[in-house]
């Protein structure tokens, strides 16, 4: 009877977040799919009130034959691989080096956790106007100082630019997670395979990185989620030339550039189901970490 | 061979001496066990030994060979932990082979010599599962596979039967018995349960804060305590003390008596007192009584059923030759 009656109240007590969260992602995917269908050009006149024509798949067709898709897949999937594996590799070795005691350990470590806490518009405007600008940008100055020709960075290497802001971003996150795995590995375990034998290297290999593998899939899985939609990055840098258009910022092209609202929605559509192949991928490559 | 020799050793950490200079010879093929209350430095000399802390000052030598500066895995001694340290994401068999496979031995000698080891230890059906579908008694068997494949010089147990129940650690005491008896290897035990150390020690060395109080075999422990605090922690139930009028009597600053060694009867004797809590475990009676002029219940151990109740007068008898005396230092007086 009590678990019954608190089980209902419980239910009760849901409904709210759920109902909201429900709205929250299902109203936007319906419209989404309703407008992937339709002939939606606000400027030629198109509204809502005067009823949008069905035009079946053909703004799927347009979408991906498009000579801007495929490119845009291959970008996305760059970028995000790139990131992952940077940040990934990185945040290893600096949670293995912030979990030895050192002087000032703390300020080191919130010092790490920073660049988290910096809007992504603003992060990349810093990046773009004072680290990457080949006139004044200080690795410009840095460039000429060893008698170098500085680089235009986001022109000519946009895509390694890019990448390279968007791990500096992510950096922190990715050492957080790993650093609390990284403490939480029992210290016995260490010296019963330095007793065996272990080198350094091999105590890592075979110890270490086992017991990080969970962290790392939480990591993998929860910055791909956030990787495959970034805009504000390219937004305020490229722009999108310069073979940096990912799928997010084609399709916002199509809607807002183009003013074409169904084309764009079913660009939408495709990168859902882009999102979920990475996925379905990802789980079976790292989930498998996860059910132990 | 396992001869270890530790020459005034000393170990601070950061402004504390956990280890005040300490000098022990550990022979060939012996099973030693250190004993003392928890943070005593038990664990902390052990690591010593192992390699895995550095020490302040002094000298480890090895089998006649200097060992101070030389790293654990060099050092030819296994170490079996406390909480096991397994590794968990490997099956049992890559347990124990781990040290084999870093010391490079080809996979025909790995498997033959892990196939042996689990054999010894009645490891032979799980040798394919993770350490995390085992039972506790058997998890420890594999820490003790891991350490025997090595073939080390001396074995180090630090509290290995701490996490098991009461049950279990007789097994796996009786398990480990037989195990130095079958290897003859030198094996040092820390534990801070002196039935443990009585069991299974052939030289016991008695621990308090760093400093060993007594080394010897667990009955010259237990008959000649070379003082208070050794003649308190070696046997069980504790030695009774009596101090004041009653040890004058015997010109010392304080007497021991073991529970076994008090006579109880109700006619007439030394000591009288009044029976508090009476245990029965059926083969003996523990019983407590309160006596005017002693803080402490004096315990008396009584073999067989004893009828006294809660609150009737009983008289105490020592034995006379087994009364130990100290003086006013806690040393014990011939
Ligand atoms: N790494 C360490 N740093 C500082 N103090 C320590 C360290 N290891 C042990 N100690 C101290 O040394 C003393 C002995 O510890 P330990 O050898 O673990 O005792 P035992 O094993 O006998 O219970 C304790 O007081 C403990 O606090
Ligand atoms: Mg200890």
């Amino acid at each position: 009877m009590a678990t019954q009656h608190s089980r209902s109240a419980a239910r009760l007590m849901m409904t709210p977040a759920v109902v909201l969260l429900l709205g929250w992602m299902l109203v936007p995917l319906i419209l989404t799919l309703y407008f992937s269908f339709k002939k939606y050009l606000p400027l030629r006149g198109d509204s809502l009130e005067r009823g949008l024509d069905w035009v079946g798949f053909e703004n799927y067709v347009r979408f991906i034959s498009s000579s801007s898709f495929w490119p845009s897949v291959q970008t996305t999937l760059i970028i995000v691989g790139g990131v992952l594996l940077i940040t990934v590799v990185l945040g290893i070795f600096l949670a293995l080096l912030l979990d030895q005691p050192f002087w000032g350990q703390g300020v080191v470590r919130i010092l790490v956790i920073a660049p988290f806490f910096v809007m992504p518009t603003v992060s990349a405007l810093v990046w773009k106007n004072m680290f990457m600008d080949p006139i004044n940008g200080i690795l410009a100055h840095l460039w000429r100082f060893f008698g170098a020709e500085p680089i235009s960075w986001l022109s000519d290497a946009s895509l390694q630019s890019l990448i390279l802001i968007v791990s500096w971003q992510w950096l922190p996150f990715a050492t957080l997670i790993l650093l609390t795995a990284v403490q939480s590995l029992d210290s016995e375990q260490l010296e019963a395979a330095e007793m065996d034998g272990a080198s350094p290297v091999a105590r890592f290999g075979f110890i270490v990185l086992p017991h990080l593998s969970r962290a790392i899939t939480i990591v993998i899985l929860i910055q791909t989620i956030f990787l495959l939609s970034i805009f504000a990055e390219i937004f305020v840098t490229t722009g999108g030339a310069f073979g940096t258009r990912t799928l997010t910022y084609l399709i916002f092209q199509r809607v807002i550039d183009s003013q074409n609202i169904g084309l764009g929605s079913a660009g939408g559509v495709y990168a859902i189901i882009l999102a979920n192949i990475v996925a379905i991928f990802l789980m079976r490559i790292v989930g498998k970490n996860l059910d132990r | 061979m396992g001869q270890i020799t530790l020459n005034q050793i000393t170990k601070s950490f950061g402004d504390v001496q956990v280890i005040p200079p300490l000098d022990l010879r550990i022979e060939d093929g012996e099973f030693v066990v250190f004993v003392g209350p928890s943070g005593c430095g038990k664990s902390t000399l052990l690591r010593l030994i192992a390699g895995l802390e550095d020490v302040s000052s002094g000298k480890i030598t090895i089998d006649g060979k200097e060992a101070t500066e030389v790293p654990p895995a060099k050092r030819g001694l296994a170490m079996v932990f406390q909480s096991y340290a397994l590794y968990p994401h490997m099956s049992v068999r890559k347990n124990i082979a781990f040290p084999l496979r870093m010391a490079g031995l080809d996979k025909a000698a790995q498997k033959e010599k892990v196939e042996a080891a689990a054999k010894v230890l009645n490891l032979t059906d799980y040798l394919d599962r993770r350490p995390g579908q085992l039972s506790g008694g058997q998890r420890q068997r594999v820490a003790i596979g891991r350490a025997i494949v090595r073939e080390p010089a001396a074995f180090l147990f630090d509290e290995p039967l701490s996490n098991l129940d009461a049950a279990l650690r007789v097994n796996m005491r009786l398990e480990i018995s037989e195990l130095h008896q079958t290897l003859k290897t030198t094996m040092i035990y820390v534990t801070h349960d002196q039935v443990e150390a009585m069991t299974m020690a052939d030289k016991i060395v008695v621990l308090q804060a760093g400093v060993i109080e007594q080394v010897g075999s667990p009955l010259e422990l237990y008959h000649t305590p070379r003082n208070k605090f050794v003649a308190g922690f070696i046997g069980s139930p504790k030695m009774n003390f009596f101090m004041g009028s009653f040890a004058a009597e015997f010109g010392a600053a304080t007497i021991g008596v073991r529970p076994e060694h008090l006579t109880v009867s109700q006619d007439g004797g030394k000591w009288a007192g009044k029976v508090g809590v009476s245990e029965h475990l059926g083969s003996d009676t523990f019983l407590y009584v309160d006596m005017d002029g002693v803080d402490e219940p004096i315990t008396v151990r009584s073999s067989g059923e004893v009828g006294f109740r809660h609150g009737d007068t009983v008289h105490l008898t020592p034995d006379p030759d087994k009364i130990h005396r100290f003086d006013n230092q806690g040393l014990r007086m011939a």
